[in-house]
């Protein structure tokens, strides 16, 4: 059973919808011994750095998180949930996990209107599971005013153009994350989706 | 690139799709939920459902159809008409759509903005206007007064001053509204999008007016649009999704491919 973590942030039932309609058995929830013994974890969310730290510091999950890369099981952020896996983000000027080096920074001023909002395009830079057979055509949808940046260039899978080029899929090993939110991007979303439940965490070196 | 995005608005009322000419007599022209899935696969961007019932029975009719919607269809929906409080945002957010618009309720309790914003972020919150031309005086600025009650009271509030109270207060996205051109299916109003869209820096769906592929490139072209709202011109029919985008995407507007 898939793990949807729970951190009180929205739009965790659309992401439980989703994988109901995939066939997926899951269950959204906060509890430690659920999270450590699901074969595979999906931290989604919408919402403000800052409070999502503060919640996912008071509740443990931190440390559970932490576990759950550290046990190379199949982790999956989705738009905040990728942005808190860096160092730390210019909203709120919060401290985040760490697991990726890196930050979460604001989209410069003249880009174009913010939030982001929308369906754009994502252009691979490396090859991952998670984006097999995803047509070049195919875009997804974003809402969101920050932007993931992580410090190292191995780590960034994909990018988005909006006034600037940045990071719209990021990962390394048994994680990954999307900027945009493939619970609500129509069936090639649903296809990124079926993707990460059918991968075993492992990427093939390139 | 960005795509400009094309939303069909369902005006719900007893669990019916309906549309009316210039908020005036209706016609039933279908399921929400089975139209919602058929607009889906069409490759529509996005979709809103207004309640146009006042009742609370009612309401709880389109709690079933939004839920309804939600386990079927995997694109982003908002849901307004009749929100006036936290609790209800929470009650349609719940039931699975990606945003709530606020009309009425924001005119006569503009807080109501900035508590949505700050329980469920600003990207939850869409700010409904509905806006019709009038003689400039000193009250209206911009010649564009904000209406509420489904366009039946005129607020002596100026649009485009509303318009960047609103966004202050933390309105993700503005659907504007223009009374003048609702359910003429003759274009979109052109200066008022402009207007309004010129001056916020937050995303801006014109409603009011599409009748044909044409309208949208203008409304996208000329007067900046973020998305476009349409409702006649697939309700009965005349053009599916795919039709209007092939159309754009032969003038050069970027829109969402259909895969």
């Amino acid at each position: 059973m898939i793990a949807i973590l729970d951190y009180e942030a929205g739009n965790l039932r659309s992401v439980e919808r989703a994988l109901r309609h995939l066939g997926m058995d899951c269950r959204i929830t906060k509890n430690r011994e659920d999270i450590l013994k699901a074969p595979r974890v999906i931290f989604p969310g919408v919402g403000a750095a800052g409070r999502a730290m503060e919640v996912i510091r008071a509740s443990g999950l931190d440390g559970v998180i932490r576990e759950v890369v550290r046990r190379n099981v199949p982790f999956l952020g989705i738009c905040l949930g990728a942005q808190v896996l860096l160092s730390e983000s210019e909203e709120n000027e919060a401290p985040c996990l760490g697991i990726l080096e890196g930050k979460a920074l604001r989209f410069p001023d003249g880009v174009g209107k913010i939030p982001h909002m929308g369906w754009n395009d994502i252009v691979p830079e490396r090859r991952h599971p998670v984006l097999e057979g995803i047509d070049p055509k195919a875009q997804f949808y974003f809402v969101h005013s920050y932007y993931p940046s992580p410090s190292r260039g191995e780590d960034v899978i994909a990018r988005t153009d909006y006034g600037i080029s940045f990071p719209c899929v990021i990962g390394r090993g048994n994680v990954v994350a999307t900027q945009f939110h493939p619970e609500k991007s129509g069936s090639q979303g649903l296809l990124l989706l079926k993707n990460f439940c059918d991968w075993d965490g492992r990427v093939s070196p390139c | 690139m960005l795509s400009r995005r094309i939303i069909i608005c369902l005006d719900v009322r007893a669990g019916r799709t309906t549309k009316g000419v210039r908020f005036g007599g209706n016609e039933d022209v279908g399921d929400p939920v089975e139209m919602a899935r058929e607009y889906y696969e069409q490759g529509v961007d996005e979709l809103v459902f207004y309640d146009i019932t006042a009742s609370s029975d009612a309401r709880d009719i389109l709690f079933d159809v939004v839920r309804n919607v939600a386990e079927n269809i995997f694109i982003p929906f908002s849901v307004g008409g009749g929100i006036r409080s936290v609790e209800d945002m929470y009650r349609v957010l719940d039931a699975g759509a990606e945003k709530i618009s606020v009309n009425s309720a924001a005119v006569l309790n503009p807080n109501i903005i900035a508590e949505g914003a700050r329980h469920f972020g600003s990207q939850c919150v869409v700010l409904g206007m509905d806006a019709q031309k009038t003689e400039k005086r000193a009250a209206i600025p911009s010649g564009y007064e904000i209406w509420i009650n489904g366009g039946r009271t005129p607020m002596n509030l100026d649009a485009l001053e509303w318009a960047k109270r609103a966004e202050d207060l933390g309105a993700g996205e503005i659907c504007l509204n223009s009374i003048d051109a609702d359910g003429t299916v003759e274009g979109y109003e052109l200066e008022l999008t402009s207007l309004i869209s010129g001056n916020v820096a937050i995303p801006v769906i014109a409603s009011g007016g599409a009748g044909k592929p044409e309208h949208l490139r203008d409304v996208f072209r000329k007067a900046r649009a973020d998305a476009a709202l349409i409702a006649s011109m697939v309700h009965f029919g005349w053009y599916t999704v795919g039709d209007i985008k092939r159309y754009l995407a032969v003038e050069g507007i970027p829109v969402r491919q259909v895969i």
